[in-house]
């Protein structure tokens, strides 16, 4: 009896493992950034180059961040699901145009509504790259100490809003 | 005819990567070897099993170019690795620093290693005239 002990053991330790090597999505990448500080970034606004948005602006309550583009199809997918969300206004949006044409970035506002409080024109991607940003739309959930607390890669809609972002809310604000 | 095979023979050496980046990054070879070293083992996020120095994405090439400045700011390439780890994660390094990484498979091969030699030494001990399944349950 005493021999099938150690196989057991084995097995019962390994089998999860494995499991959950077969349920993980190799290509998903955790960002390196939750509960930590967000990176630090100070651009000039889409809609006037004389005004800057940056990490200063996060302070003081919960926001996302939304890595936006015009030659994205994603974000276009998504951008009725940020302006429903903006005209809720139950948190503010902060968005940042990744290396984009600033006409355009104005054109789309203009055509398809602005649910940004503001838009960082982030011309030569360098912010997108610190923010650890590898495809748009990325959004990030940061709260009111600037602290990162989940980044979603591809277009967000209601469905995913409720189920990923509204717990992590709730339970930041019930701090 | 020879010429045909010599042209052939030449296709065959060059490369696909050339298409990208036209043109030295560094004047100083060095830098450029340290350069052409570093972007190869770098994973393009975007287009995941290929380096940044083979992708043409533009995400790619945006990372190219963050590496040419810190190398020209006189980063070392541990820097330009810390870099690169605080924004993607361990896994955008073909190389990942975490020793764990590199160290469990060498742990995994020498119990099994070990597990093995045991069971070896074990059997030799019984006798020649076992029943030949080689459980050892004829002890």
């Amino acid at each position: 009896m005493n021999r099938f002990i150690l196989p057991l053991v084995a097995a019962v330790v390994l089998i999860p493992i494995l499991v959950l090597g077969l349920r993980s999505d190799p290509t998903a990448l955790p960002s390196p950034y939750i509960g930590k500080p967000a990176p630090e970034f100070e651009l000039p606004t889409l809609k006037d180059p004389a005004k800057t948005i940056g990490t200063a602006n996060l302070r003081g309550q919960m926001s996302i961040v939304n890595i936006w583009a015009t030659w994205c199809v994603g974000c276009r997918a998504e951008h009725q699901f940020l302006v429903e969300l903006s005209e809720e206004g139950s948190i503010p949006i902060y968005g940042i145009n990744w290396r984009d044409n600033r006409q355009n970035a104005l054109n789309w506002l203009a055509q398809l509504g602005d649910p940004y409080v503001a838009s960082g024109f982030d011309a030569d991607a360098r912010v997108g790259i610190d923010w650890g940003a590898y495809g748009a739309p990325e959004t990030f959930l940061v709260n009111a100490d600037g602290i990162v607390l989940y980044r979603f890669t591809g277009p967000l809609s209601w469905p995913i809003w409720e189920q990923e972002f509204v717990p992590l809310i709730a339970a930041g604000a019930g701090r | 005819m020879k010429r045909v095979i010599v042209l052939l023979t030449s296709l065959l050496l060059t490369t696909a990567a050339s298409a990208i980046d036209t043109g030295r990054a560094f004047d100083d070879p060095q830098l450029q070897a340290r350069y052409l070293k570093i972007i190869s083992e770098v994973r393009c996020v975007q287009c995941q099993n290929q380096s940044i120095k083979d992708s043409n994405v533009p995400l790619a090439s945006d990372l190219r170019r963050e590496i040419r400045r810190l190398i020209s700011e006189g980063k070392t390439d541990a820097d330009i690795a810390d870099f690169l780890v605080a924004r993607y994660g361990e896994f955008v390094l073909y190389r990942p620093k975490m020793l764990a990484l590199w160290i469990i498979p060498f742990l995994l091969l020498s119990i099994g290693g070990f597990a093995l030699f045991r069971i070896v030494r074990h059997r030799m001990t019984l006798p020649m005239d076992d029943d030949a399944t080689g459980d050892g349950q004829s002890q």
